[in-house]
């Protein structure tokens, strides 16, 4: 599982690779945790150009972080989502609690402005 | 002897056993993914039936060993154009199927599941059953239809 994280303009950017599975999740979860801590970020973006594969593991992830980074007043959006995951993000009603923009810099904003 | 291609796929079959860590989950869907291949399928096809035995796996680690050690079961047939899948697992079982199948439902919230595993299944599979003796443990078939049956005259 490749992971790349970066601080654009006070917002925690992470780049997921790999395949979104029950056994990625379990470090990822820490990783993106430990990062938030760190940098002291609010707000997170997670990007998904790099994922060919997620099951309902990912959604845990997903939710997970949206409940974490609430609790401490930020807010998250996701993008770059591949058609290949779009079934799986329509089933689960993530569109309707976390936003999906089409690409990192209108993530970026969402997370800013709100 | 010979066989036609489409006879000898009527009749393939693959079994793989594996111990409940959850390296293995990628281990299962990747290997039934290759067996479909015979199929033909489409990416898309391909991707949901991949899902649907990553779910089925992972619930037999988590749910039904609950992270213990045991053996998780796999065994997969090609049956004209559609692939069957069988996962099962020696665990605690399922009590409560009805409440197990509703959307968002998990008996294990603090492990950051979404309770989204069987309804995605039962989305992406074209037919899925479910068996469970609580304390034995349970059993997942499901079928994903590749190569619809040429309408017959
Ligand atoms: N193989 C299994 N053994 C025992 N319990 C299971 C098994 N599969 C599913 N379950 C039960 O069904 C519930 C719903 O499963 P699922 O929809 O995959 O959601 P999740 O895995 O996110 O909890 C689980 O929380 C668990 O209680
Ligand atoms: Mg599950």
């Amino acid at each position: 599982m490749a992971i790349e994280r970066d601080v654009v303009g006070g917002v925690l950017v992470v780049r997921l690779g790999g395949e979104l599975d029950h056994h990625a999740v379990e470090t990822l979860r820490d990783e993106i945790e430990q990062s938030l801590e760190e940098t002291r970020c609010r707000g997170l973006v997670l990007s998904f150009q790099g994922i060919d594969f997620m099951d309902s593991s990912g959604l845990g992830l997903i939710l997970g972080r949206y409940r974490s980074v609430s609790a401490r007043g930020g807010k998250m959006a996701l993008c770059k989502v591949n058609p290949n995951l779009r079934k799986i993000f329509e089933l689960s009603g993530i569109y309707k609690i976390v936003p999906v923009l089409d690409d990192e810099l209108s993530a970026l904003r969402m997370v800013k402005e709100a | 002897m010979e066989y036609v291609g489409h006879s000898v796929l009527q009749k393939n079959y693959m079994y793989l056993s594996f111990p409940s860590r959850s390296e293995n989950e990628s281990l299962a869907r990747v290997a039934v993914a290759a067996f479909a291949t015979a199929l033909d399928p489409t990416l898309e096809q391909l991707t949901e039936l991949k899902t649907a035995v990553s779910e089925a796996v992972t619930n037999a680690i988590i749910h039904g060993y609950e992270g213990q050690e045991g053996e998780v079961r796999l065994r997969c047939a090609i049956e004209g154009g559609a692939v069957e899948v069988v996962v099962e697992d020696d665990g605690v079982g399922i009590a409560d199927l009805e409440q197990a199948r509703q959307p968002m439902y998990t008996s294990r919230p603090e492990l950051e599941r979404s309770g989204m595993g069987l309804t995605i299944m039962e989305n992406f599979v074209d037919a899925l059953w479910i068996d469970s003796v609580p304390g034995q443990g349970t059993c997942v078939r499901m079928r994903k239809v590749i190569q619809p049956d040429p309408v017959s005259q």
